[in-house]
């Protein structure tokens, strides 16, 4: 498998043709995988055929299906979406086209993102590559799998409490979630409005720089992206100088002891290359999902409201509209969605808002507050990216509680609103595992200059590339 | 029977004149074809996000200084959620806790209204229901309104219409609103409670269904009926929404509130805080006007009468010129005469002060006649001339030369010396007689005051 950038000199000197490139991805779709929902074989041989110079010229992406695509049906893995088909593309999606970049098809996720497996999706559960008996991890699965099966060189996936960098890490890939505001979420269905954050699945660090480049920036549709300039993502080259790496204890507790010694493997390799490590303290990190769950769930609760059966999708008649919406509201979504929606209501409620939603508020900027304070001391953390490997399918689906588990090493940079990657560390056995770097505000260049310079020392390198390609 | 005191509050939303929705492009229109002017923004389609008219933020501050509010550089947005069909998203976008403007007032016949808040909220669409099924019209769906609360200082229905009546004044003079209530640009929904003892209040219900402001005077007069007759009974008022019907004329329950609905209300996170920076409040400022009952006021002690006063005042184009001739001028009397008198029977067209200042100097000074001013004032409005050129043009301006005056008497007393004797022995009616033989020969362009001075002047000389 190749970078963006080989693919680019290949098509240059016409060695392989976009359109070869594309069939061959196509013909990687594994059914029984199920990381696709809607495959857009024509709209991507459409694609093709454009003539443009842009970076992503002639690239399978694959886009989760949360993530609008004009005129493609959006379903948000929920049949409360049942043939709803958007008029508008989101600010990404028009991006990647201007860029010449080409989509495969519309990826599996949990219900409305809301699940760290891809098993809660009413179009059934998305498999790990690597072990068709375990999770891809999720909610963004069906986008790593989709990369990770080779039929897509890179992917959109969304963030709001780890939804990409969990399947990044069970799937031997680098996920990055942006820094909030990096990335327009216009046409991204919102879950938790001031977490979720669209985030890139791709093979090597340098790749998501380059998708990143295109995606990243101002838009005056969203009124929380940022106009701070953008940077050369994909110019990973140098490897940033005089910096500080911090280990917070907090995050290497409860793991497994595999993922464990993994990480500190990565730590050993970047010491080598002269860069100083230093243990720090983050007390709030046991805060982190309970917190994370009265946010998210809050805002999904209202952001969820609009399915409603009125405008679009499922409609159930009833005797009278509020009969209506109940029913249809009631077939529409499965259970793990309808309980965060009756507790998002209840942390809402007048009786409960100070004691649960408020009070998860203030400890968000607690946990804001302590980021910011550490990293006056250093320049990134580096964390296991998920506590375990890929947990079996099944294991967790009626056990709410143990399905977030996997979010206490990646919500906290969601909460604080910085950014965060995740990349192979090696495998355990024959399931590949994660490492996780979280940065500074607007620092994506500089965890994906670490991760690439990982990528190029680790010994297990070639181990996971080797999957890849199989 | 005790005597009730009466307690009213009321809540306005008022649509903001902006050309485009609140938080999308689709345009703002009355009366066009149903679901034409709307967008995915507005419909609340998956992945929408909002983003903020300018122009209604700066509409709600101008509201804000018109009522004398302070205005918060930071306010944040709040959603609403409750279940409706016409609320495409599923909760409103409203302001809830941080409000763009709290603490103002408005006088109403003399007396101060106290504004408890202004805040910039979201319309939601509009339902039609038939007989078998219910339609959605989603052309309302996002227009900008602002809500005004007052604090319960309005203690009679008639005190209730005179604040209306004020605020819509003010709100369509400062060209924040139309306001017009049959288009439901201005809403409002009283709230009223009785009670016996004084500074005690009983139990509010909240009117609505109010689209007149004879509705507001009669179905509030319905309630206080209503109210004190439930006291009186002995029973409890209990806390409701109350109708009103155009046709019977009286109130009914609509809806008793056994709880205070929960909206569940949270900051907006898809809108960052709102900051506004005081050199734009200090801009907006300048674009506040007085208020009309203030220039009413100003008039009355310029030595205006109430009535006069009132009718410059109230509108816009005669408030604006009427101080602008008068800054050139003075004469405040005199100016509102030729106002009330000539201006406003051509229908009050665009004029400058500077022309129309000139002009009536001119008359003052009896360079032209009263006469001749109504003439160049007609003739300024069709040409945009100056009163100057136009005087020179039609030759109307006066001889007030004494000299030339003098000669044109001399001539006119020795034309007619029969005339001249019978006015020198007592005839005083040929006194007018010589008066019209001077005007004539002058044609028209003496001043006739200083005509007869001269006259009555020689004809004991002579």
């Amino acid at each position: 498998m190749k970078t963006i950038l080989e693919y680019r000199e290949q098509f240059k000197k016409e060695e392989i043709t976009p359109l070869d490139l594309l069939e061959k991805s196509l013909e990687k779709i594994d059914p029984s995988l199920n990381a696709y929902i809607t495959v857009t074989e024509e709209l991507a041989r459409k694609g093709v055929k454009k003539n443009t110079k842009g970076i992503l010229k002639g690239i399978p992406i694959a886009i989760k299906d949360n993530i609008n695509i004009k005129g493609i049906p959006t379903t948000c893995a929920s049949n409360v979406l049942k043939g709803f088909i958007p008029p508008f593309s989101a600010t990404v999606i028009e991006r990647i086209q201007r860029s010449g970049g080409i989509f495969t098809g519309k990826t599996n996720l949990d219900e409305f993102g809301m699940g760290s497996s891809t098993e809660r999706s009413y179009y059934g559960p998305t498999k790990n590559p690597y072990d068709l008996t375990k999770v891809p991890g999720g909610s963004s699965g069906g986008s790593a799998a989709a990369v990770a099966s080779g039929s897509a060189v890179i992917s959109l996936g969304s963030d709001t409490g780890g939804s990409v960098r969990q399947p990044a890490s069970y799937c031997g890939l680098v996920g990055l979630k942006p820094t909030y505001g990096r990335v327009s979420r216009y046409g991204l269905v919102a879950f938790g409005s001031s977490l979720d954050q669209i985030g890139i699945i791709g093979r090597n660090a340098e790749d998501v720089g380059v998708l990143l480049e295109v995606i990243a920036g101002y838009d005056p549709k969203d009124s929380t992206s940022s106009k701070k300039e953008i940077e050369d993502y994909s110019n990973l080259r140098e490897t940033p100088k005089n910096i500080k790496i911090g280990i917070p204890e907090e995050y290497f507790k409860q793991i497994d002891t595999e993922v464990h010694s993994r990480v500190m493997e990565i730590k050993k390799a970047i010491e080598k290359e002269g860069i100083s490590f230093k243990p720090v303290s983050l007390p709030t990190t046991g805060y982190i999902i309970p917190t994370y769950q009265v946010i998210s769930y809050a805002e999904a609760s209202s952001n969820l409201a609009r399915y409603d059966g009125v405008r679009y999708g499922l409609r159930k008649d009833g005797e009278d509209f509020h009969d209506t919406i109940r029913k249809s509201r009631n077939e529409g979504f499965l259970p793990e969605v309808k309980r965060r929606i009756l507790i998002g209501s209840f942390v809402l409620s007048s009786e409960a808002i100070a004691e649960y939603y408020e009070r998860a508020d203030l400890i968000r900027r607690l946990i804001t507050q302590e980021f910011n304070d550490v990293f006056k001391e250093v320049d990134y953390l580096l964390t296991p990216a998920t506590p375990t490997p890929a947990f079996p399918i099944g294991e967790r689906t009626d056990d709410p509680i143990r399905m977030h588990v996997p979010d206490r090493m990646t919500a906290g940079a969601n909460l604080a609103g910085i950014p965060a990657v995740a990349a192979p560390a090696g495998m355990i056995g024959k399931l590949p595992i994660g490492y996780q770097l979280i940065g500074k505000p607007f620092d994506e260049k500089g965890l994906l200059s670490i991760v690439r310079l990982v990528e190029k020392i680790a010994p297990f390198q070639g181990f996971i590339k080797e999957a890849q390609d199989g | 029977m005790v005597e009730y005191k009466t307690t009213i509050g009321i809540e306005v939303h008022a649509q903001l004149k902006t050309l485009t929705k609140l938080f999308c492009g689709c345009p703002v229109s009355f009366g066009e074809g149903a679901n034409t002017n709307v967008c995915s923004v507005c419909l609340g389609l998956p992945g929408v996000l909002p983003s903020l008219n300018k122009k209604a933020v700066e509409l709600a501050i101008k509201a804000g200084l018109a009522l004398d509010c302070k205005i918060h550089t930071k306010s944040i947005f709040a959603r609403k959620n409750y279940f409706y069909p016409d609320l495409p998203k599923g909760y409103q976008i409203t302001q809830y806790r941080f409000p763009i403007a709290t603490g103002g007032k408005i006088l109403v016949e003399g007396r101060e209204i106290r504004i408890k808040r202004v805040h910039l909220e979201e319309e939601s669409a509009k339902s039609i229901h038939e007989k078998d099924k219910s339609l959605i019209d989603y052309n309302r769906s996002g227009i900008p309104l602002i809500e005004i609360v007052t604090e319960p200082d309005i203690d009679s229905p008639d005190m209730a219409v005179a604040y209306l009546k004020t605020l819509q004044k003010i709100l369509q003079f400062e060209n924040i609103s139309d306001a017009v209530m049959a288009r439901a640009e201005f809403r409002c929904e009283p709230n009223i409670s009785v009670s016996k003892e004084k500074g005690i209040l009983g139990t509010r219900t909240e009117v609505k269904n109010l689209n007149s402001f004879k509705a507001v005077k009669k179905s509030l007069l319905s309630e206080i009926r209503r109210q004190t007759e439930t006291l009186e009974k002995g029973k409890t008022v209990e806390q409701a929404t109350i109708h009103y019907s155009e046709e019977t004329q009286k109130t009914w329950v609509a809806r008793i509130k056994e709880e205070s609905s929960d909206y569940r209300y949270f900051p907006e996170p898809d809108l960052p805080p709102l900051l506004i920076s005081q050199t734009w409040i200090d801009e907006i400022k300048t674009t506040v006007g007085e208020l009309p009952v203030q220039k009413k006021e100003k008039y009355v002690e310029l030595g205006l009468n109430e009535k006069d006063a009132k009718t410059i005042s109230s509108s816009t184009t005669t408030s604006r010129l009427f101080e602008g001739i008068l800054k050139i001028i003075g004469e405040p009397i005199e100016v509102s005469k030729w106002i009330l008198r000539d201006y406003r029977s051509l229908g009050e067209p665009d004029i400058s002060a500077e022309n129309f200042a000139e002009m009536i100097k001119m008359v003052l000074e009896g360079k032209i006649s009263r006469n001749a001013g109504a003439e160049v004032l007609a003739e300024m409005v069709k040409t945009k001339k100056a009163p100057k050129q136009i005087v020179e043009e039609k030759n109307l301006s006066q001889i007030s030369d004494t000299n030339a005056l003098e000669r044109a008497i001399r001539e006119v007393f020795e034309e007619n010396p029969d005339e001249l004797t019978r006015l020198k022995n007592g005839e005083k009616k040929l006194f007018g007689f010589f008066v019209g033989q001077v005007m004539k020969k002058t044609g028209g362009k003496a001043d006739p005051k200083e005509v007869s001075r001269i006259i009555s002047e020689y004809e004991k000389k002579y």
